[in-house]
């Protein structure tokens, strides 16, 4: 039977600097996969670097050697943070990554493209290509059936998934950003994912907001200017590095009679913060600052360790599975001859009685024979692929063969 | 026997109510249980009214017991247009446990039975009937107000588990609470204006003061909203309007 081999490192046991050693980009996998030949998948991502083979042989070293080479001189450091994995326990891990489960963030969804990235950069063949597909199953069965991926695992993601919570869909929303460093910009991102418009970005140097603005195609104005455009936002994202309060509750409060009772979230990412925390007061305005969105994405995290239980044990009714279909391989040549041997013996002796027959008989015994066969090897067939899900098809399969004679028949012929 | 049908109604929506309860711990199976209570609920208390048209030669919910039973009937139907969407449940736990309990008193009071009933004539029938269903569609508006203002105070109080309950999104809620307070304020003239034409000199009473007020508060609710009277305000506005529901409702059959 073909057996299935992992090797890999991942962050549960490597530091970063030994991942970075090995971390491939698609091309690089691709490169690999060519040089291992046969059914090979290498599957990189910032937290593992991962060699799956299929192989009539043992493949274990063959693998260490693909991923220890990639270290380069800290090889022998790598070699103590490599996992080997075969068989069913490879496949059950290759499920946990594809949903999540194996992520520093659990059910994090970025996992289930780069698995299908890899699963498309590979060489897979019928066992290779039978565990990826069900490995993206898995992962996109966790995430409809358990809320695992529903709720935000960063900052950013949270402050977006509150604007939905104000505004519901934020296609048309107006966004109003103060910064123009990385924080806005993620934070911007994540709004414009959803559907939000970047309307303005705000910045004391307006050269460094400009650069900003022409990427989220939004206009670049001077920190100073905001108080006007608050009349039109619905969405305020702040992370400046001001000393001091950018907009004060003044500011806001005088903005809120022209807005006619439109609400305003806000959400100051900076330390010290930039907007006054007296804003929230306001009727219509929710304030946001970066510990009250860091408890949000705690409370939402616990959720999803919560939810991480029910995925377990979806990913383990999947592996399950494959290693039913796994099993059963050792089993389906004996099972594909049995059926040849019989469909032979069939139509010899509907050939023998041939000239005996008219064409209306020949037909209604070429389907009873027919159906006769399929009636009396369905049973076997069943218990032969039940007896290989236990661990027995090797065996059931020789009494097989040497009941039927099918090896003699093999060797006759 | 089919009077009986109040029962797995009642049943229904009581479950209804609990499964609503059990989606505040994260969404899933309970609010599919919540949903299929609120359609079987409303599906057996449909057979019951049809039932109950049938048998009677008149308008067979004229009493206050009768007329609670249509009322609930119409505050469920409206929540089920859009109520059962998955963003929408949350709505549910304000509406279902009062469906149950406003059901059940129907039931007590004997408005569940098939009796032959009044003969008010069309133009009664059809006042009352206009009447329910606006106070049924303010109702509705008034579980969607009391609902923003809960979610409004937890996003205020930047409550940790903010996102982790499913509820409709406040500028949502707001808007759809005004629009429904623009139908049910329509069917309300239209009932007032049907039971005018009935009207005699020395007729005026206290439900019809009660039921002018409450005209009066959603019509300023909807002037007040173009003048920057949105969320939080006006579902207070919305709230006070459903206190003078509440108190017209009982008034119209026990102080006439």
């Amino acid at each position: 039977m073909t057996a299935l081999t992992l090797v890999g490192v991942s962050h549960h046991r490597a530091p970063i600097d030994l991942r970075e050693r090995v971390a491939l980009d698609l091309d690089a996998c691709r490169a690999m996969v060519e040089r291992l030949g046969g059914e090979a998948v290498v599957l990189s991502t910032c937290n593992r670097t991962e060699v799956y083979l299929a192989r009539e042989e043992d493949a274990e070293d063959e693998a260490v050697a693909a991923v220890t080479e990639l270290a380069g001189d800290h090889a022998a450091d790598l070699s103590a943070a490599l996992y080997r994995l075969r068989d069913e326990a490879a496949a059950l891990h290759l499920f946990r990554v594809a949903a999540g489960l194996d992520s520093l963030v659990p059910g994090e969804g970025e996992i289930l493209g780069q698995v299908r990235s890899a699963f498309e950069a590979g060489a897979p063949g019928p066992l290779l290509d039978r565990l990826f597909r069900q490995a993206l199953h898995t992962g996109r069965r966790v995430r409809v059936e358990t809320a695992i991926g529903e709720s935000p695992a960063s900052v950013p993601s949270a402050a977006a998934a509150l604007a939905q919570q104000v505004f519901g869909e934020l296609g048309g929303r107006r966004v109003l950003v103060l910064g123009a460093g990385k924080i806005s910009e993620a934070t911007a991102r994540n709004l414009v994912s959803r559907g939000a418009e970047i309307a303005v970005v705000a910045n004391r140097t307006i050269a460094h907001g400009e650069d900003l603005a022409r990427k989220l195609g939004a206009r670049a104005l001077a920190l100073d200017a905001v108080a006007a455009e608050l009349e039109h936002a619905d969405v305020v994202v702040s992370a400046t590095s001001a000393a001091g309060v950018v907009v004060s509750r003044e500011t806001v409060a005088n903005a809120l009679h022209a807005r006619k009772g439109r609400p305003l979230l806000l959400v100051d990412l900076a330390v010290p913060r930039d907007l006054d925390p007296a804003i929230n007061g306001l009727e219509g305005c929710f304030l946001y600052d970066v510990d009250d969105l860091r408890a949000v994405v705690e409370e939402t995290l616990s959720g999803r360790r919560g939810e991480a239980a029910s995925a377990e044990r979806l990913v383990a009714e999947e592996a399950e599975r494959f290693r039913d279909w796994h099993a059963a391989l050792d089993v389906v040549p004996t099972i594909a001859s049995l059926r040849a041997l019989a469909e032979e013996i069939r139509d010899s002796e509907l050939a023998r009685a041939g000239g005996r027959l008219s064409e209306t008989e020949r037909r209604n015994v070429e389907s009873v024979t027919s159906q006769i066969l399929a009636k009396l090897l369905h049973l076997p067939t069943i218990r032969m692929k039940e007896a290989a899900a236990a661990a027995d098809g090797v065996v059931y399969a020789d009494v097989v063969r040497h009941l039927f004679g099918l090896g003699e028949e093999e060797r006759r012929r | 026997m089919a009077e009986l049908l109040v029962v797995p109604a009642l049943l229904a929506y009581g479950e209804a109510a609990f499964a609503y309860a059990g989606e505040l711990r994260g969404p899933g199976l309970a609010g599919r249980l919540a949903t299929w209570g609120v359609r079987l609920g409303w599906l057996a208390q449909t057979a019951l009214l049809v039932g109950q048209a049938a048998s009677a030669e008149g308008f067979p919910w004229g009493t206050w017991a009768g007329s609670l039973n249509l009322f609930v009937w119409l505050v469920v139907g409206a929540y089920l247009i859009w109520g059962c969407t998955p963003r929408y449940r949350l709505l549910g736990l304000a509406v279902m446990p009062i469906a149950a309990l406003l059901l059940a008193l129907a039931w007590a009071g004997g408005g569940t039975t098939f009796e032959e009933g009044d003969r008010p004539g069309v133009v009664l029938a059809v006042h009352v009937a206009l009447m329910l269903a606006a106070f049924a569609g303010l109702t509705l508006a008034a579980g969607m107000a009391a609902l923003y203002l809960w979610q409004e105070r937890r996003l205020k109080r930047h409550e940790r588990g903010v996102l982790k309950v499913r509820v409709p999104p406040l500028d949502a809620l707001d808007r759809l609470a005004a629009r429904t307070v623009l139908g049910s304020l329509a069917l309300l003239t239209l009932g007032i204006g049907v039971g005018a034409a009935r009207f005699e000199r020395g007729d005026f009473d206290a439900a019809m003061a009660v039921t002018l007020a409450v005209w009066a508060t959603y019509a300023s609710l909807l002037v007040l909203r173009h003048e920057g009277w949105r969320g939080r305000r006006a579902a207070l506005v919305n709230l006070a309007g459903f206190v003078l529901v509440a108190i017209v409702l009982p008034l119209t059959h026990f102080a006439s």
